[in-house]
């Protein structure tokens, strides 16, 4: 039995082994009920996200109404200037010049917290690191050789890579802090985790209002099964 | 009694329309076996989910745009601006993986109960016909999302066509209608997808209907009911579809739906599964992701493509595991249809063939490692196994004798007390107040109840 059950492990293990590979991911604490969160997240994300990336599948209508905010606070609070309620959240950086800027057009955020899932951007966003080789001085351990600067620097300050070797390889094991910026470990990590957040509510913003309607659904369904298998042993009383 | 109108009206139309024939002859008078188990649900659900599909797919084209510029903006508009449009998009995506897996199921059953055999095999070419359409339908149906799998599952799917020698090139070209999938593409899939695929459906779906009503359903003892009949010609283990068997299916329709609605309201990407994570990134024809995979219930057969080394023998050989189920009915040389009475061979077999597409679609999902590849290379095999050496095996085994009449299996209904006794076995009581963790779990019992399933498993395979 104990045999059986090792050859069992050892079949599985080269499928175990490549499912992992590279830094383990951090773990992010998405609570999309946290309205305060997302507010903060919201701002965040217009405040240094905004600037180069779009995310124009919503609105700030959406948000206000998602967020249980007044639509005069989104537009003074988290809208940039000059945007309407019904604005969706477009970049005002346009495509010619971030070819010229940094050889590529930033992608659009709106469905990134789904195409990545959330602990892959928490931990993009925390993993910065100094790479003199890279034209904006910075390289990512979850994405290498990442056309993106460092957009929180001046609030997580700059880490540098520790090595370690692994079958004559060179690896990052981890990051340690080189210079601290002006928020704490603690601060920077509450900040990140908002605006991931953010990004997952940006995701699909119907996530709340759908488990929640969920169990109602499910309690009707449940209901008309038991009335159906009353039914049928009703009828089925006679067969046999 | 004095008719009405109604009365009136209606009869107008029965002088006029076989309706109390159609209805009998399906429906009222339609004499099935009295024995149908679990497994029979899954034509009736079939139907439910395609139907589902019509209504949900209609209302999608309301807001879908095929077109290769806002296709995939249309598709977040659905989902974000569109009144329950999230919901009829879920319904419609979880749907798709839904068909599949009722789909299966209900082949599955026919390879037990032997439904495929004489005089049954044109209702199973039907079935055969119909998957097929099923899959050109899902395949088509999901590049119309214009996301990163979507462009690239097409790309890799249609450039198989260019394997084929001489004609391989111009053929996938005509396929696409340029060069790289492009709008022309879309277009197209669009107008296969929402009309010429269903309307080929649906009639396949009404042939395969109206086959079975012809010779009758096989049941899982797979014996004729029609041997025994009473002085009405009605067969003794017969009982009429409506009212018995559609109340039974309307059980069984709750029960599906609580599955359904539970994947749609509360995990509608199925981890990656029904929509894969990739598929939210617009699709890029200067970016080729990294891992192509398509949707989980293609899996199998693009394992079995990747197992071979060669790239046209691979088509073939997808191709080939397809087209042998076309065979079934003439591969299996047994003298008795349900699994029930036949010997420990072909029980063997089937166990070997389920272990070998379940295998085979978890591998499609993965990446190709070389040790990934020899699996697949042998589950490979294994599938074709069953279905090439059938003719000689089913001849070998040793049958048991079949009944005369319909055997008393007990159901799911009298099988709960028993089932409780179990719970009782594998659990036991504790202080705590909590109704969830009253009982925990007792491992003698739960390792008791293991050694007995195996020991029934390898008794009930001989």
């Amino acid at each position: 039995m104990k045999n059986l059950l090792n050859t069992l492990l050892i079949l599985m293990l080269p499928f175990g082994a490549l499912a992992g590979g590279g830094i383990e991911l951090q773990h992010a604490d998405i609570d999309l009920a946290d309205n305060a969160s997302l507010q903060r997240g919201a701002k965040h994300f217009v405040n240094y996200c905004l600037g180069c990336h779009s995310a124009k599948q919503i609105r700030y209508l959406r948000i206000a109404l998602d967020f249980d905010m007044e639509k005069e606070k989104v537009l003074s609070e988290i809208a940039p200037e000059g945007a309407t309620i019904y604005d969706k959240m477009h970049s005002a950086m346009n495509a010619h010049d971030a070819e010229k800027w940094f050889g590529t057009m930033p992608p659009d955020l709106s469905l990134i917290g789904r195409s990545r899932g959330a602990d892959w951007l928490y931990t993009y966003l925390k993993g910065f690191y100094t790479d003199k080789s890279r034209p904006y001085g910075v390289n990512n351990i979850v994405f290498q050789d990442v056309a993106m600067p460092n957009i929180l620097w001046q609030q997580q300050g700059s880490q540098a890579p520790l090595y370690e070797k692994i079958d004559g390889k060179q690896v990052i094991s981890r990051l340690v802090m080189e210079e601290p910026g002006q928020l704490s470990e603690a601060q920077f990590d509450k900040m990140v985790n908002d605006l991931v957040n953010f990004l997952v509510y940006v995701g699909e913003p119907v996530q709340l209002e759908r488990q929640r309607m969920g169990k109602y659904v499910l309690f009707f369904i449940f209901m008309f099964l038991i009335i159906a298998y009353l039914l049928k042993r009703e009828y089925w009383k006679d067969i046999h | 009694m004095k008719t009405n109108r109604w009365t009136a009206c209606g009869n107008w139309i029965l002088d006029r329309f076989p309706l109390t024939k159609l209805w009998n002859e399906h429906m009222a008078h339609y004499y099935a076996p009295k024995n149908f188990n679990f497994w029979y649900f899954f034509g009736s659900l079939a139907l439910l989910v395609l139907v589902i599909q019509f209504l949900t797919g209609i209302l999608l084209t309301m807001n879908y745009k095929p077109d290769a510029d806002q296709a995939f903006d249309s598709v977040e508009y659905i989902m974000r601006d569109v009144n329950w449009g999230w919901l009829v998009r879920y319904m419609h995506s979880t749907g798709a993986s839904a068909f599949f897996i009722v789909v299966y199921l209900h082949m599955f059953r026919g390879m037990m109960y032997g439904s495929f055999k004489q005089p049954r095999e044109l209702i199973w070419i039907f079935g055969m016909l119909i998957y097929v359409a099923l899959m050109a339908e899902a395949f088509m149906g999901y590049l119309l999302p214009w996301g990163q799998m979507s462009y690239w599952g097409a790309q890799v799917i249609i450039s198989l066509f260019s394997a084929i020698p001489l004609v391989g090139d111009e053929l996938s070209l005509w396929i696409r209608g340029d060069y790289v999938v492009s709008d022309a593409t879309l277009n197209r899939f669009f107008a296969f997808h929402v009309v010429a695929v269903p309307l080929v459906l649906v009639l396949l779906v009404f042939l395969h209907i109206v086959a079975l009503h012809e010779v009758g359903s096989n049941n899982p003892d797979g014996i004729d009911i029609k041997k025994n009949k009473d002085a009405n010609g009605i067969p003794l283990d017969g009982i009429p579809f409506h009212p018995y068997y559609t109340v039974k299916d309307l059980a069984g329709v709750g029960v599906f739906l609580l599955f359904f609605a539970s994947v749609i309201f509360y995990t509608p990407e199925m981890g990656g599964y029904f929509l894969e994570h990739d598929n939210f990134i617009p699709a890029d024809p200067l970016k080729t992701p990294e891992h192509i995979a398509p949707v989980w219930y293609f899996t199998p057969f693009y394992a079995i493509l990747r197992a071979v080394p060669d790239k046209f023998a691979g088509v073939i050989t997808m191709g080939g595991a397809i087209f042998v189920l076309f065979l079934l009915p003439w591969l299996d040389r047994s003298e008795v249809r349900s699994i029930r009475y036949r010997g420990g061979i072909y029980k063997k077999a089937l166990l070997l063939f389920v272990i070998s597409f379940i295998g085979l679609g978890y591998l499609g999902t993965q990446p190709a490692t070389s040790g990934a590849t020899t699996v697949a290379r042998v589950l490979t095999a294994v599938y074709f196994g069953f279905f090439l050496l059938m003719p000689i095996y089913t001849r070998w085994e040793k049958t048991k004798p079949i009944p005369e009449r319909l055997t008393d299996q007990p159901g799911l209904e009298e099988r709960i007390p028993a089932l409780l006794e179990t719970f009782d076995e594998i659990t036991v009581k504790t202080d705590n107040a909590s109704i969830w963790l009253r009982r925990k779990p007792d491992y003698k019992g739960l390792g008791n109840l293991a050694l007995r399933l195996v020991k029934k498993l390898k008794s009930s395979l001989d």
